[in-house]
């Protein structure tokens, strides 16, 4: 069998095979984001009794130039709106995003991205699930089923981005809006309780009000929003594009 | 003269006699009253309107909340319904009302909504494993 040579040059190739993946740990305390302010996603929220439908698919555009190396505001803004705090083996604590540094070893250039679950139109994680757990929302957010998840962690092994975690500790204090447990997986769920209302995801919120404009997010699938425009005008990648998973995470400048 | 062996069991009858004694010392309301205490929940914030106490009349809440709860759960777990009459932050945010010296009960506390029933019953739900059991207000006054 032949592998199919993916569009890209061998430099980009080279370049995000030997991505370094450096978790970013480093947890300013204190930097907590409680509001929700209504920083307008130009979606609006639909009617809380109506299903989701696959006229929207959520999407984000992550511009690397923005984004600079050593801020972790998005990290602690997920942190605080999902409540993951357990301290008792840090080195396995769940990450729902994390800071990824990478380094083209031909010119030196850097670049430091947030790298989260990438939402894939064909995610492996819902293929390789046993129970239906892990699925694809018809607006194209990726979740986990907690309820019905019985932590296998095959999705873990089948996701190419490392996105998601296995809760490995009794938790106490979960937020009323994102329950967690031990024995389940969990990964990035692009803050569905909030998009359903039609506020923005934690951590593009927490991106644009401290001013750094580097994650952008909209229906993909409105000519109209910020997003799609943006998209249409600027070149993005997806990370590992050669998997064709189109994932609803791109990245500008990458 | 009894044997070594004798004495040896001898001790372990009393002891044994002292420990039963003890026991049935530390059940005095069901040895006395000979049933379980019938449950008290707390009362709710508020009622649903006049003339009904909850979101279903109390006899169909009381026996269908779990078909309700589980209903409402697929339902915005996988299609994004966020209607809030079944939903379970919305009992707890009723339900679960704080005490005399203003603590909101845990689930671990005997007298919090769902415990008291579910102990009486002698059932074990899992939902606070992973669900809060407490209102949003009184996580946020502990951090």
């Amino acid at each position: 069998m032949k592998e199919e040579t993916p569009i890209q040059s061998p430099k980009r190739r080279d370049f995000l095979k030997t991505t370094a993946v450096v978790a970013g740990m480093t947890v300013a305390p204190g930097v907590l984001l409680h509001s929700f302010s209504q920083v307008n996603a130009a979606d609006a929220g639909k009617p809380v009794d109506q299903p989701v439908t696959d006229a929207v698919r959520w999407g984000m555009l992550i511009d690397t130039a923005q984004c600079s190396d050593g801020c972790n505001d998005c990290i602690n803004a997920c942190k605080a709106e999902h409540g993951l705090t357990e301290s008792v083996r840090p080195e396995i604590a769940p990450q729902w995003i994390r800071k990824v540094g990478l380094k083209d070893k031909l010119t030196g250039k850097t670049y430091s991205l947030p790298v989260l679950c990438q939402h894939c139109e064909n995610p492996p994680c819902a293929d390789v699930c046993p129970t239906g757990a892990s699925f694809k929302r018809a607006d194209g957010v990726v979740l986990v089923d907690r309820h019905i998840c019985i932590g296998c962690r095959y999705c873990m092994m089948a996701c190419p981005y490392k996105a998601r975690s296995l809760v490995h500790e009794t938790l106490e204090g979960q937020r009323p809006h994102s329950p967690r447990g031990k024995g389940t997986v969990e990964g990035c769920n692009l803050c569905v309780h909030r998009i359903d209302h039609g506020h923005l995801p934690a951590c593009v919120e927490a991106c644009q009000t401290t001013g750094h404009q580097a994650m952008l997010f909209g229906n993909l699938k409105d000519p109209n929003s910020d997003i799609a425009k943006k998209l249409s005008q600027v070149q993005s990648t997806a990370l590992r594009p050669d998997m064709r998973l189109n994932p609803g995470v791109r990245y500008q400048g990458l | 003269m009894p044997t070594p062996s004798l004495l040896r069991n001898l001790g372990k009858l009393c002891l044994g006699l002292l420990l039963s004694l003890a026991v049935s010392a530390d059940e005095p309301t069901t040895a006395q009253s000979g049933r379980v205490p019938l449950p008290s929940p707390p009362t709710a914030k508020a009622t649903v309107s006049d003339t009904q106490k909850c979101v279903e009349p109390t006899e169909n809440i009381r026996r269908f909340h779990g078909q309700y709860l589980r209903h409402q759960r697929n339902d915005t777990m996988h299609r994004g319904i966020r209607t809030t009459k079944y939903s379970l932050v919305e009992c707890i945010n009723c339900h679960v009302t704080p005490s005399s010296e203003g603590k909101y009960p845990s689930v671990k506390t005997p007298d919090h909504f769902c415990r008291s029933c579910h102990s009486y019953a002698a059932v074990t739900v899992d939902c606070f494993d992973c669900h809060a059991s407490q209102p949003e207000i009184a996580i946020t006054k502990v951090e």
